[in-house]
């Protein structure tokens, strides 16, 4: 049974491997003449600014909580996506009503500016 | 399936209602402006008198809904009535208190009304996954409502109290109902009982089930030993929260308990009847002694809350013997009735003293209310009395009916034990009774129509009802489950 | 079947592995990352247990979306700084006392169980494949897939009640 998920593994492993000689042939074939300002934390290519490890600001926290609320809703999408044919019409109005609950919660987040960054 | 799909939605045609009801109140209070937020109220308790109206227009059915998941009968029906009643004297207690403490958001009526679709539903469920999900519903809105006074602290610590032992209840819930499963092969009530009749269960699990379902729900109505987030919750959170909270929530768990036990765990009553019999008698004891040191009214009521879950419990403690069943439950919704219609009572006089910065809760600033405003004092006085047990309330009708069914079921130590908590009840309640005629202060008295007509009523019914207590009784004892 | 043990004892020491770091983690980061780890590998012990829905739900909505709100929250109160000081000493050492009796009582359990749990519903090979699932959701579980989007919506409304201020945008 656990053959049918022999794809993914393979994949697993390619890209792992891929990301390890990427690594490897860096590390093997790259002159190394470290400086104080190469060996600085890359920050897409600017000076870094401040300690890496410093506070985020809590607006992240409603992203993702609303994110999290969103996920819950994708996989309810999946078992329905799989035998949406079989469902037919019925299905379509089910999870029509899902979505359309969960549309009211979307516009109120919206109106509310939950999405902004302010 | 869609003609039986057109019978189970019309089942649950009220909550429906509701739900839809609150989703738009949602949208549409998001034109509404800041400082106009009584139209959000009152759009509010439209929608609870619609979703009343369609109740009142089908009384009588019972009908099983989306294949044995919903079950609408007589039982249901009269939580329902008692939940929307409830609801609509929680928004007439909260539009005044609200704006003055400057708390009040238009979300605030939305999540009650999807909280009281919870209960609804949780009034009705008759499979265990739904008794799951009517009770994440209808927590998860309170948990906010405890919460909505933030930044107060006391507040947000009542919130987070709140869920984090609300999340930790629900997971006994969930491993209950999975046990359940594992011994009968299935979550519905309906389908659990064949298998039990048939003796294909397997005991052991039903039993560990059976004890882990009830400290579940054993958190929701606030039972000792599972009662230590009570006292925090219902003074952290606004007193307009915690006087719908003390009722909806306890209705809505002793709801699904009654539900439950009563039909499905009959076969295991052997052992959980003294697991029920000595968490009523822990919960009405330590309920009522601790409420005697309070000195803050919110917390007195509290313990006062906790109390009453035990009397209610008591109810429940003969469940398994079948002649004894139909007044378990009968005497536990008029009990409902009773304690919601005092709580309220208390909680209008609480909130109408109640001035900004939590200032006005302590004992003492009741000193005086006598004098200076007899007509609430009046409402305090009946609803003491009525939390007692003393005639002519409906504390007593309702005790009294409690203590029958007990010594019906042959627990004659339960009801004595009942007796004397009761007794030493009177000592805490009558203290602010004192206190109002016989100390003399100057009592701060917000005037609010809507406050003082809630407690009015309320206090006219708790005498009113006692005196006339046959047809309300009645009703309670048609509330019978159906399983079918 | 050796196959089968092989992976599963793969498995089993990967996540005590991953939970024990999670608890000795000084670093709330890291500890984390050891979540992560332990619920990966959670996630396969459900597919080998021939349920790949709940494995797929454990990766997405686990390691995935609550694992990112974890780690937010442990950066934004800046958590993973925080010493190892405990307040509670005694905890220590009575969770340990506890976590052995737990297990003591698990193997004895299985050693003397009494009569074996009969197999009371018969589960076909697919019976936890996201078909079945779909299936069942949209015809016995339409109620509750129902409540559960209004569930969710109570649950947004409240969280952006909690975060928002009432000052901003009425």
């Amino acid at each position: 049974m656990l053959f049918d998920y022999l794809p993914i593994i393979v994949l697993i492993i390619i890209s792992t491997g891929l990301a390890g000689i990427a690594v490897l042939l860096g590390h093997l074939l790259g002159p190394r003449r470290p400086t104080l300002r190469k060996s600085v934390p890359y920050e897409s290519g600017m000076r870094p600014i401040g300690p890496g490890a410093r506070r985020m600001p809590v607006r992240f926290y409603l992203i993702a909580v609303l994110f999290i609320l969103f996920d819950i809703e994708i996989i309810f999408f999946l078992p329905w996506a799989v035998v949406f044919k079989k469902l037919g019409l019925f299905g379509l109005v089910e999870m029509f009503i899902f979505i359309a609950i969960l549309l009211v919660g979307y516009v109120y987040a919206w109106k509310k500016g939950a999405l902004e960054w302010e | 399936m869609p003609n039986d799909l057109w019978l189970s939605i019309g089942a649950i045609l009220p909550i429906i209602v509701l739900a839809v009801w609150a989703c738009l109140l949602l949208l549409v209070d998001l034109f509404i402006p800041a400082q106009r937020k009584g139209w959000t109220a009152s759009l509010a308790a439209v929608g609870l008198l619609i979703t009343l109206a369609v109740i009142l227009s089908r009384l009588g059915q019972s009908q099983s809904g989306f294949g044995g998941m919903v079950m609408v009968d007589n039982f249901a029906n009269f939580l329902s009535i008692l939940l929307l009643a409830s609801g609509l004297a929680a928004i007439a207690l909260s539009h005044d208190y609200l704006q003055r403490t400057g708390i009040e958001r238009g979300e605030y009526y939305v999540l009650l009304l999807f909280s009281i679709s919870g209960m609804m539903l949780m009034g009705m469920a008759s499979d265990l996954i739904m008794v799951f999900l009517a009770l994440e519903l209808l927590s998860i809105p309170l948990y906010v409502l405890a919460g909505i006074a933030v930044p107060r602290l006391n507040s947000e610590e009542a919130a987070i109290k709140y869920f984090l032992l609300g999340a930790f209840a629900s997971g006994f819930l969930v491993y209950g109902t999975a046990l359940v499963y594992g011994a009968s092969g299935s979550t519905s009530i309906a389908k659990i009982v064949q298998v039990i009749q048939a003796g294909q269960h397997n005991l052991t699990l039903l039993l560990a089930g059976a004890g882990l379902i009830l400290v579940g729900l054993g958190f929701k109505v606030a039972v000792a030993p599972f009662h230590m987030w009570t006292p925090d919750v219902y003074q952290g959170a606004p007193s307009s929260v915690t006087a719908f909270m003390a009722v909806g929530a306890k209705a809505a768990g002793f709801a699904a308990l009654l539900r439950i036990f009563v039909l499905a765990f009959p076969v295991v009553s052997l052992d959980m009847t003294p697991v029920l019999w000595s968490v009523a008698a822990l919960t009405m004891i330590l309920g009522n002694f601790v409420a005697i040191a309070q000195k803050n009214i919110k917390r007195l009521l509290a313990y006062s809350s906790i109390a009453h879950a035990g009397y209610i419990l008591m109810a429940l403690t003969p469940y398994g013997q079948s002649n004894v069943s139909a007044d378990s439950v009968a005497s536990a919704l008029f009990y409902l009735v009773a304690y919601a219609l005092t709580n309220f009572a208390a909680w209008a006089v609480v909130i109408a003293l109640e001035q900004a910065d939590e200032r006005g809760l302590e004992l003492s600033d009741y000193a005086g209310l006598g004098r200076k405003q007899p007509a609430l004092a009046a409402a305090m006085t009946v609803a003491m009395l009525s939390f007692t047990g003393v005639p002519p309330t409906l504390g007593f009708v309702g005790k009294f009916f409690l203590f029958r069914t007990v010594i019906e079921g042959g627990f004659i130590g339960l009801a004595l034990i009942g007796v004397l908590t009761s007794l030493v009840s009177a000592y805490y309640y009558l203290r602010v009774v004192v206190i109002m005629y016989m100390q003399e202060g100057e009592p701060v008295v917000r005037r609010d129509g809507w406050l003082y007509a809630t407690a009015f009523v309320s206090s006219i019914g708790v005498v009113a009802l006692s005196i006339f207590a046959g047809p309300l009784i009645a009703l309670a004892s048609r509330a019978i489950l159906n399983l079918f | 079947m050796l196959i089968d043990w092989i992976i599963f004892f793969g498995l089993a020491v990967v996540a005590i592995a991953s939970g024990i770091g999670l608890l000795l983690s000084k670093n709330a980061i890291y500890a984390a990352l050891n979540l992560i780890a332990n619920f990966t590998a959670v996630a396969i012990f459900y597919l080998i247990l021939a349920a790949p829905f709940i494995a797929l739900a454990q990766i997405a909505v686990y390691a995935g979306a609550i694992m990112v709100l974890f780690l937010f929250v442990i950066m934004l109160l800046g958590a993973e700084r925080l010493g190892g000081t405990s307040t509670l000493r005694w905890q220590r050492p009575l969770a340990i006392v506890l976590g052995l009796i737990l297990i003591v009582e698990t193997v004895l359990v299985f050693i003397n169980r009494s009569g074996a749990i009969a197999p009371i519903v018969e589960v076909t090979a697919d019976f936890g494949s996201p078909a079945a699932i779909g299936e069942s959701l949209f015809s016995t579980y339409l109620l509750p897939f129902e409540v559960i989007s209004v569930l969710l919506l109570a649950a947004m409304i409240g969280a952006i009640v909690l975060t928002r201020r009432r000052d901003q945008k009425a």
